[in-house]
């Protein structure tokens, strides 16, 4: 049984990163200043002081080129961990990601694999506006090849960074820039969360609310809520959007008869569709007692202003009043 | 300015540096990729694969004279038109011929087909569909190499028109910054598809490029399979000991139209015929013969032999296994993963 430490969700990817890099000689750290400066966010922190300028490499402004460098040095053995400024910064680094990458394997009829971990802090909140503050986590979704993988823990962003690197295929972290600063409980040394299992995080009877990333504690919180007004709400964290966990989460709707699913990622084409039709097709179908709901991400790029910044995802009280009316039958 | 490379004064460089068996296997190389490019243009006409290729007919001094000098365990990140690249580092035919053919006994089991054959045991890495994708995934293996201490040298084969790509100018600049051992090879062949590289690039030669990078840039002759050579040789001595990378501009034509969509209105019949008088092929068996250090025999022998070699890959890619349809899904991840991601009903996970 490990000790409990208390600490933040940047904090908890830089134990998992020293852990990783304190075990094992071929894991590697690249990205844009990631030494000296700890990183944009200061998730690197001081590691490149432990481990030199070798195993934390501070890259060029060069994000296509740094991610097919990733790939290649995976491919002969090595564990790059990938680390991108913006999530937003993926669209330069496309061609890597997702022809190269995710296909390689595939492409070479499993002769190789790309055992890549890139890490994508992700998300509005932050007054960084249309460039600096998506949710891209169903793009990469979409792509045979990929995990994709959304932790929304101190605990759990570390015990599934460990998984990533103890898995054989390339591995997406989004991380949402707000976790960043939140404390948690998290054991000490090493431990890993699997990937492709979601969690049931509070136990409910009348709805069952499907959240990802920052989403779960926000509906936490709306379940404290609902809970005050006679809703029982379980509360599920996707963590993981490929492969999707579907037993977990049909399991839970067989039992709630109601689905609402909600993520910070742009309402349509997104991950609600694919947990909505999902579940459409599954066996839970003949449980459903309303129609599912999604409260997504607006259909526009994020403001800059705070309350537009607001406004364009979902908050506390939309899903209140949201899974309220789907319980109520009111739509 | 790049340094420009011309042997027309001395003895060329590959009959001091290679033995009478080198030499053999060299040209034995260039007679099997001449011939498996017509045995896959054959076959695709009979009807016998499907698909799109790319051939790389004229430009076999610039595949054999650079793989000639590397070692078993260096590596090759090679391109669409890669079939001869594959060939120099060593490939079984008949396992490339098996992978033209989609069958299970080829290279990528039949998955990957003609722009992505790989031959991961023989230090090729792979061929890759996308312009200039190789590039920085080559510099990603040096960086390993590097890492690993292993003494193992990359070679980067692309296009003229991927020098114009993002990606050949973020990997030129990370090799030359980290001074990883990786040799950059650009066959320019004069023309990214139809346009010519005149209208396409603002310097006349891709080399001049390498002075951006810091980095030595050569112009060679890329039908000339010693001067190739030569070249290679000081950019892997270069690499292995630990200088970092150099650029390679291997100036030839390829003979066949892009590919099979090509309806060839963008160069002329002058041209094409003007280039094949350059056939790196005859220049070289020309040269071994003006030595004297093969007779026309043995020359013969040897093309003879490359043919056979062919014919025999292309018997055996037409008996292969095809795959199971239901096997589509194999090989995605390298462990299984959950079952909600194949098309298995949903709702019935074991």
């Amino acid at each position: 049984m490990n000790a409990e430490v208390q600490m933040s969700y940047a904090e908890a990817i830089r134990d998992a990163l020293d852990i990783a890099l304190a075990s094992d000689e071929r894991v590697f750290l690249m990205g844009e200043d990631i030494g000296v400066y700890g990183g944009a966010f200061q998730v690197t922190g001081d590691l490149v002081h432990k481990y030199g300028e070798e195993r934390v490499m501070d890259t060029p402004i060069s994000e296509l080129g740094a991610a097919g460098v990733a790939v290649g040095a995976a491919l002969n053995g090595m564990r790059p961990i990938l680390e991108f400024q913006f999530s937003d910064f993926a669209a330069l680094a496309l061609e890597q990601i997702v022809n190269q990458a995710a296909k390689i394997r595939y492409m070479l009829g499993g002769a190789v694999s790309v055992p890549v971990v890139m890490r994508f802090p992700a998300g509005s909140g932050t007054g960084a506006a249309a460039q600096h503050s998506q949710s891209l986590e169903a793009w990469l979704a979409h792509v045979p090849g990929l995990k994709v993988i959304q932790p929304s823990t101190p605990h759990d962003v570390k015990g599934m960074l460990l998984a990533a690197l103890e898995d054989p295929d390339p591995v997406m972290i989004f991380e949402h820039k707000l976790l960043y600063k939140m404390k948690d409980t998290v054991p000490a040394g090493h431990y890993t969360v699997p990937i492709g299992k979601a969690a049931v995080l509070r136990e409910g009877t009348d709805v069952t609310v499907v959240a990802s990333s920052i989403m779960t504690h926000k509906s936490l919180e709306a379940a404290e809520q609902l809970a005050d007004n006679g809703i029982s709400a379980e509360v599920i964290d996707l963590r993981t959007p490929r492969p999707i966990d579907q037993e977990t989460i049909v399991g839970s709707v067989k039992k709630t008869s109601r689905l609402m699913c909600v993520y910070e990622g742009v309402k349509t084409l997104g991950i609600g569709a694919e947990l909505s039709a999902m579940v459409a097709e599954s066996d839970a179908f003949d449980y459903l007692d309303a129609p599912i709901v999604r409260l997504g991400g607006a259909e526009c790029p994020i403001p800059y202003n705070p309350m537009l910044e607001k406004q364009a995802v979902p908050q506390t009280d939309d899903i209140v009043s949201a899974a309220t009316a789907l319980v109520h039958g009111r739509r | 300015m790049a340094l420009s490379h011309s042997n027309s004064e001395r003895l060329p460089f590959l009959l001091n540096a290679a033995s009478k068996e080198q030499l053999s296997d060299a040209l034995l190389k260039m007679h099997q990729i001449r011939c498996f490019e017509e045995g896959a243009e054959d076959s695709y006409i009979r009807g016998l694969i499907h698909g799109t290729m790319h051939l790389s007919i004229g430009q076999e001094g610039s595949a054999v004279g650079v793989c000639m000098m590397l070692n078993d365990t260096d590596q090759i990140t090679s391109t669409h038109r890669g079939h001869g690249h594959c060939v120099a580092k060593g490939a079984d035919l008949k396992l490339m011929f098996a992978e033209f053919f989609g069958k299970e006994e080829g290279y990528c089991k039949g998955r990957g087909g003609s722009m992505h054959i790989a031959d991961v045991g023989k230090g090729n890495l792979g061929a890759n569909g996308i312009v200039g994708g190789g590039l920085p995934i080559a510099v990603g293996a040096a960086l390993a190499n590097k890492k690993l201490g292993n003494g193992k040298v990359v070679v980067c084969f692309f296009g003229d028109g991927a020098s114009n790509e993002g990606a050949f100018h973020e990997a030129l600049n990370m090799a030359s910054v980290w001074k990883l051992p990786v040799v950059f090879v650009c066959e320019n062949n004069g023309y990214g598809m139809s346009t010519s590289t005149a209208r396409s690039t603002a310097v006349q030669d891709i080399a001049d490029r390498a002075s951006a990078y810091n980095m030595p840039g050569h112009i060679v002759d890329g039908n000339s399979i010693s001067d190739v050579a030569e070249v290679t040789d000081t950019a892997v001595r270069r690499a292995r000991d630990g200088q970092g990378p150099t650029l390679v501009e291997c100036k030839t034509y390829r003979w066949r139209g892009h590919s099979k969509s090509d309806r060839n209105r963008y160069r002329t019949t002058d041209e094409i015929e003007a280039w094949k008088k350059k056939d790196p092929i005859k220049r070289f068996e020309n040269l071994l013969c003006e030595y004297q250090l093969f007779t026309t025999a043995e020359i013969d022998a040897i093309a003879t032999q490359g043919k056979q070699d062919v014919e025999t890959a292309i018997e055996f890619a037409r008996h292969g296994t095809d795959p199971d349809p239901l096997s589509v899904e194999r090989d995605v991840y390298s462990r299984p993963i959950a079952a909600s991601l194949t098309n298995a009903p949903a709702g019935t996970i074991a």
